[in-house]
């Protein structure tokens, strides 16, 4: 695997999209080309080497590339959009849309990323080290197809909104989450070791929810359900099941209702 | 002598009343009493013949005093700033007319600028909850002829919307409703116990930021599922109650406003309340309907949705329009200093908004275009007043109800003074040229 490294030498004044920060798009290319790539602040059009120092190689293929993300990042979107395979670390903290609509291959975030990471993510892994924004996991504004596959793992905590309208996949935070987790979700898996707020689960069709501490305040949705012993993330332990949302529309599955599941660690 | 104008616009809420009568001087200069309005409206009408009103642009000089400039000058200013900025943010739009709207939104093409409207603050999050799951709305006339079954969620139409509950939800005899309020039930949720909810015959004192819940628990309370005995603070015998009085009406409608749209849960409160309202079509007709605040924000959305696909926060820096408010929103764009220009029109940001936003506001190349001195013109580098849309200017606007009503010029502007979008068409021209665009 040959590795890219790109390094931040001139801070932008606004924010960068730097959605060409990707090994799809790196794949093939020297570094004097990879530097020639457009980047974009506001209404104008820049090359990426004019932020970032560019050295290294790419592999001939994206699963050939990784690329190292280096220096303050705090103002740069998309990086590893769309990415198919490969992997990327980013060495700080990140902005908005950190491998949103990602297909496959490695990201490990060793800082905090802002919103929409992983937004309508289909496969591959994204690790954050850090904490994770609003919408994590989550789909674009207006889509009923959100999170599809693959594995987020967030060390801190992680903001409102996260998993909404999931269809597959699995999200594991670590810390503690704000308001809405998996709304609207069809499917998929969410871990919290930490703490929830409120809303967890509000509008959910199908699809598991782990939480390991408190809720603040409980859907209504929810019914109890019983106790059940679970392995979870390789803890064990009893946990409060609760079936829901009540509310909203189930499917059917030889002849009996499929309702989203919601476990409590007691 | 005095001329009565007849079938006036009311240019302040939503409501957009058409039954206004104005009283002014034959010459047409001067309005002397405003009829049918109510208070905001009237005082709205009357502020325009303000004897210490601005009348000509007025650009801030680097003590903090003000310069009076010409129109020419302001919209060369104003074409300067658009033309040399990297991402200018294009605010507001909701007090003025769709004709001026289609003007300032070719602005925004050529300068490849970021427009936002009112509705960031405001009905933003109703317009993302509505492409989620979609909205079985009607129109007014609908709910004053037909509905026997009112809900006020979270807004309190006695003082936002003064003539809606006379004009068509609540007391009108209409078709259907011979009987005006004698068989309508009102059912208020709000957490205070405002002058709207004394008139209910069900007020749910919901605990506040739990709305979501509450809404969550109608669903479960019209399917007849298990509740717990109390959801944010109503018990479960009065879900099931107001859940009963609102299956066995004949048509029914909820109004909503931003004790919803703006409390915990944001979108997600309007999503359910959706949810509850096509739910309750399984039992007889119902709608729901945002209460809309600003008379032609309605307007702003579908002009905007009707020329860039979105209908508020589009992103068109890149040439192609984008929507993902959280990025291309307002408030987000100026919190995190990703605008480097503001333009404001036909709205106020600086009572609006988090103050580091105004803050924000106060140190970029600023314009705003106002007939009021406002807090927005104060921090603003270049104020344009402008005529009255409404009263010294006509043009489209949008009622809540996506009705578009025709305004009406009652009265002349101070001589002199120009119109929105007369200003608009100043500013693209010289845009134009700048750009090199024919």
């Amino acid at each position: 695997m040959e590795t890219i490294t790109i390094t931040m030498k001139n801070q932008p004044a606004l924010y960068l999209e730097a959605d060409c920060v990707s090994p799809d798009a790196f794949a093939g290319m020297t570094a004097a080309q990879i530097a020639e790539l457009s980047v974009y602040e506001g209404n104008v059009t820049g090359t990426l080497g004019k932020y970032f120092d560019v050295t290294g190689s790419a592999g001939t293929t994206a699963a050939d590339t990784k690329i190292i993300v280096r220096g303050d990042v705090k103002k740069v979107k998309y990086l590893g959009m769309k990415m198919s395979a490969g992997e990327m670390v980013i060495e700080g903290d990140a902005d908005m849309y950190v491998g949103a609509w990602m297909t496959g291959g490695k990201i490990l975030a060793k800082g905090s990323v802002d919103a929409f990471a992983a937004t309508a993510m289909k496969g591959g892994e994204l690790t954050i080290e850090g904490n994770a924004g609003n919408y994590l996991g989550a789909a674009y504004r207006g889509d009923w197809r959100g999170m599809s596959g693959g594995k987020i793992s967030v060390k801190g905590n992680a903001g409102s909104d996260i998993g909404m309208y999931m269809l597959g996949g699995e999200i594991v935070i670590n810390g503690n989450i704000d308001v809405h987790v998996a709304t609207h979700a069809e499917g998929g898996k969410v871990v919290i070791k930490g703490d929830a707020k409120s809303k967890v689960g509000g509008q959910m069709v199908e699809g598991d929810i782990y939480i390991f501490g408190s809720i603040d305040i409980m859907m209504p949705g929810f019914k109890p359900a019983g106790e059940v012993e679970l392995e979870v993330e390789g803890t064990k332990g009893k946990f409060a099941h609760f079936i829901g949302d009540m509310g909203e529309r189930h499917k059917k599955k030889k002849g009996q209702v499929i309702y989203a599941n919601l476990y409590k660690k007691i | 002598m005095t001329k009565i104008v007849t079938d006036v616009i009311c240019p302040f809420c939503g409501t957009l009343c058409d039954d206004l009568e104005v009283a002014a001087t034959d010459d047409g200069k001067k309005i002397i009493e405003v009829y049918n309005a109510c208070v905001i409206g009237t005082e709205k009408f009357l502020h325009s013949q303000a004897s210490d009103r601005v009348t000509r642009p007025r650009l801030m000089q680097a003590d903090g005093s003000y310069k009076e400039i010409s129109y020419d000058e302001a919209a060369e200013y104003t074409a300067q700033m658009m033309a040399k900025a990297k991402k200018p943010l294009m605010y507001g739009w909701s007090s003025t007319n769709c004709e001026a709207q289609s003007m300032g939104h070719e602005i925004a093409e050529l300068a490849k600028a970021c427009v936002d409207n009112t509705a960031a603050v405001c009905h933003g999050t109703t317009l993302i909850a509505v492409q989620d799951i979609g909205l079985p709305t009607c129109t007014l006339g609908e709910v004053k002829n037909r509905a026997d079954r009112i809900v006020f969620w979270g807004c309190n139409p006695a003082h936002a919307h003064p003539r809606h509950m006379s004009r068509y939800s609540i007391f009108p005899r209409g078709f259907f409703t011979g009987k005006g309020h004698k068989n309508r039930k009102l059912v208020v949720v709000d957490p205070r116990p405002t002058d709207t909810a004394k008139m209910a015959d069900i007020h749910l004192q919901v605990t506040q930021g739990q709305d979501y819940e509450l809404l969550n628990a109608f669903r479960v309370a019209l399917k007849g599922e298990w509740l717990p005995d109390v959801v944010a603070g109503i018990p479960k015998e009065k879900i099931y109650e107001a859940a009963d009085i609102l299956k066995s009406g004949r048509f029914g409608i909820i109004f909503f406003g931003m004790g919803v749209t703006q409390s915990l849960g944001k979108n997600h409160n309007i999503d359910e309340a959706i949810a509850v309202t096509k739910d309750l079509n399984d039992y007889t007709k119902f709608s729901i309907m945002p209460m809309r605040g600003h008379y032609n924000v309605t307007g702003s959305g579908e002009v905007m949705a009707w020329q860039f696909g979105y209908p508020y926060s589009v992103d068109l820096t890149r040439g192609f329009a984008r929507y993902n408010p959280g990025d291309t929103s307002s408030i987000d764009l100026l919190s995190r200093g990703d605008v480097d220009a503001m333009f404001t029109i036909g709205s106020d940001p600086g009572a609006h908004f988090p103050f580091n936003c105004v803050k924000k506001i106060s140190e970029l190349p600023s314009v705003c275009i106002d007939p009021h001195l406002t807090p927005t013109s104060g921090v603003s580098k270049l104020h344009v007043p402008v005529a009255f849309n409404g009263v010294e200017a006509g043009g489209s606007c949008y009622r809540m109800d996506n009705v578009p009503i025709d305004c009406r010029k009652v009265v002349e502007p101070p001589e002199g003074m120009l119109t929105d979008e007369q200003f608009l068409i100043m500013v693209r021209d010289r845009l134009k040229k700048m750009k090199g665009v024919a």
